[in-house]
């Protein structure tokens, strides 16, 4: 059914949520993960999710990678290609070197070899890391793995990225130059991100748009666009304003399950 | 504050610069030098031997036993060498190996076959999968009797004992391996777009590597174990191979032999292991399972 609709329809958003429920378990023991979400996410455009631990992000990331179905709902992506997902975990093969990670989605897709040797060579410069094509992932830092798998990602050409808290176990310097690294990126290829955190200053400094969510069951209670001129900086004023104003809101939200 | 602290790279303003900068902080080099690794490695080794062959002269010199029953190195290295330049012990050798080859050989097939089918059908994982690892605790010897019963004193029931004997642990290094595959791999090779039978080959055969090969080293002493006991057992079948030439020494009350036998299957055993030993550190280490600090 999303499928035809996909067909059917050639609009600027890139992907349409109308009244997605999702419920794990059955019986006494059901937990309602998300109830009725609603959202639109335009062509190009950068969305954070935000919410506390418990809010369905990473499920309502998973229902749109097409890893699981919702219960009820609708989901109707805006292009054939499905979205990629990348984790807070870079998830990179052990056994593979840094360019046979890269490689690897390419291969699955049927890319001829020369193409493929091109292209990976290309998507390590992106993310910087050219010179270390040969060594394999347990030899690099975690903030240049985590760029592995984001050029791992980008490889397989998909218009839109889902992304789970991608950043989260870095440290904050690192994190710093992979927002300019996304932000440069996401500009360039003229990429649909939807992007998941529960650190609001990151998603100030990232969005187009931040969606606050609510937790069990996960509903959206807020939506604000962001007009800060890009580039931004995580430290600008600005910046520090509307995260602390979104922060406010996330605590309100928090307190309420606290009664 | 007007200034950025933000490096200007090829692409305008970009983090390059930075990024790299902070690469090379995190990676530090480790340099090692290859002479000294192999150095480190073989000392102990040679020492070990040395002490070896020091407490055996020591006991002849004592003359705990009679010479007859415990010769001197030096006399067993001379019989060693004369048995070198004989055919029997080469053609020997050569009964042996083949027989481990092609008793490990068709262990494999089983073994991995038997592996994945447990590994894959719930239904017999609860009826077979608990019976794999009761057959590991039965020791192998304790399977001839029965096995000459069924085929007699043949090449068949030394390929039995032998195929009993690695089959098993061949097939738990292939349960445990599927057993234990993170999910995270799982997911992330199908969200790369990995399904199917190009999820089996590209994602869970490689990630079960690791604990496939220590079954296959498990299952290789396990069957050279089999294999000498059936050896010393089941004598006489034409050509006598390296066990049987074991048994005939000590029937013949040729001690020299029968040391000079023993080193011959010490070392052929220490081979094996050494070229196994090999290969599981060499996936280990790409794997990244061992720290190269200590390595």
């Amino acid at each position: 059914m999303t499928l035809l609709e996909s067909a059917q329809s050639v609009t600027a958003d890139a992907v349409t949520l109308s009244g997605v429920t999702k419920v794990f378990g059955r019986g006494g023991a059901a937990v309602l993960a998300l109830d009725g979400l609603s959202l639109d996410v335009k062509r190009g455009e950068f969305v954070c999710l935000v919410g506390a631990s418990g809010c369905g992000k990473s499920t309502l990331l998973n229902l749109v990678a097409g890893l699981d179905r919702p219960t009820s709902g609708r989901i109707a992506l805006g292009q054939d290609r499905a979205p990629t997902l990348m984790f807070q975990d870079p998830a990179l093969f052990p056994w593979l070197s840094v360019a046979s990670n890269v490689e690897l989605p390419l291969k699955l897709l049927g890319v001829p070899k020369p193409e493929r040797r091109r292209r990976v060579a290309e998507l390590l410069e992106l993310v910087h890391l050219g010179e270390f094509a040969k060594r394999q992932p347990h030899e690099l830092s975690g903030g240049m793995r985590q760029r592995v798998a984001l050029a791992r990602t980008l490889g397989q050409d998909s218009p839109m990225l889902l992304m789970d808290e991608p950043f989260g176990a870095l440290d904050a310097m690192t994190r710093d130059l992979l927002h300019d690294e996304l932000e440069r990126i996401w500009q360039a290829r003229e990429l649909t991100i939807l992007f998941v955190t529960h650190n609001v200053r990151e998603a100030a400094r990232l969005a187009d748009r931040i969606v606050l969510l609510s937790s069990r069951p996960g509903r959206i209670i807020y939506e604000t666009g962001v007009h800060i001129p890009r580039p931004r900086r995580i430290d600008s004023p600005e910046v520090a304003t509307l995260a602390a104003d979104i922060t406010d809101r996330l605590r309100k939200e928090v307190g309420r399950h606290g009664r | 504050m007007a200034a950025d602290t933000r490096t200007l790279g090829p692409k305008g303003w970009g983090a390059g610069g930075t990024l790299s900068g902070l690469d090379a902080l995190e990676l530090a080099e480790r340099p090692r030098s290859r002479a000294r690794g192999v150095w480190s490695v073989m000392w102990p080794k040679l020492a070990a031997v040395g002490i070896a062959l020091l407490v055996w002269q020591i006991a002849v010199w004592l003359e705990w036993k009679p010479s007859y029953a415990l010769p001197g190195p030096a006399r067993v290295l001379d019989e060693l060498a004369l048995r070198a330049q004989h055919s029997e012990l080469w053609d020997g050798i050569l009964i042996t190996a083949r027989r481990a080859a092609m008793g490990y050989g068709f262990s494999l097939a089983l073994g991995v076959t038997l592996g994945l089918a447990v590994a894959r059908i719930k239904v017999l994982r609860v009826a077979i999968g608990s019976m794999i690892t009761a057959l590991q605790t039965m020791p192998s010897i304790a399977w001839f009797p029965l096995a000459i019963l069924l085929f007699q004193m043949s090449e068949q029931a030394i390929f039995f004992v032998v195929v009993l004997g690695a089959a098993p642990s061949i097939a738990n290094g292939v349960i445990a391996g599927i057993d234990y595959l993170p999910p995270l791999f799982l997911r992330a090779g199908r969200n790369l777009g990995a399904r199917g039978f190009k999820l089996y080959w590209y994602i869970i055969a490689p990630a079960a590597l690791p604990s496939f090969v220590s079954g296959l080293k498990q299952g290789w002493a396990f069957s050279w174990r089999s294999l000498m006991a059936g050896e010393l057992i089941i004598v006489g079948l034409g050509k006598t191979s390296i066990g049987g030439q074991l048994t005939f020494a000590r029937e013949f009350g040729d001690a020299p032999g029968v040391i000079a036998i023993m080193i011959v299957i010490l070392t052929f055993g220490l081979l094996v292991d050494f070229v196994f030993g090999k290969a599981d550190r060499a996936i280990r280490s790409r794997w990244g399972l061992i720290d190269p600090a200590t390595s």
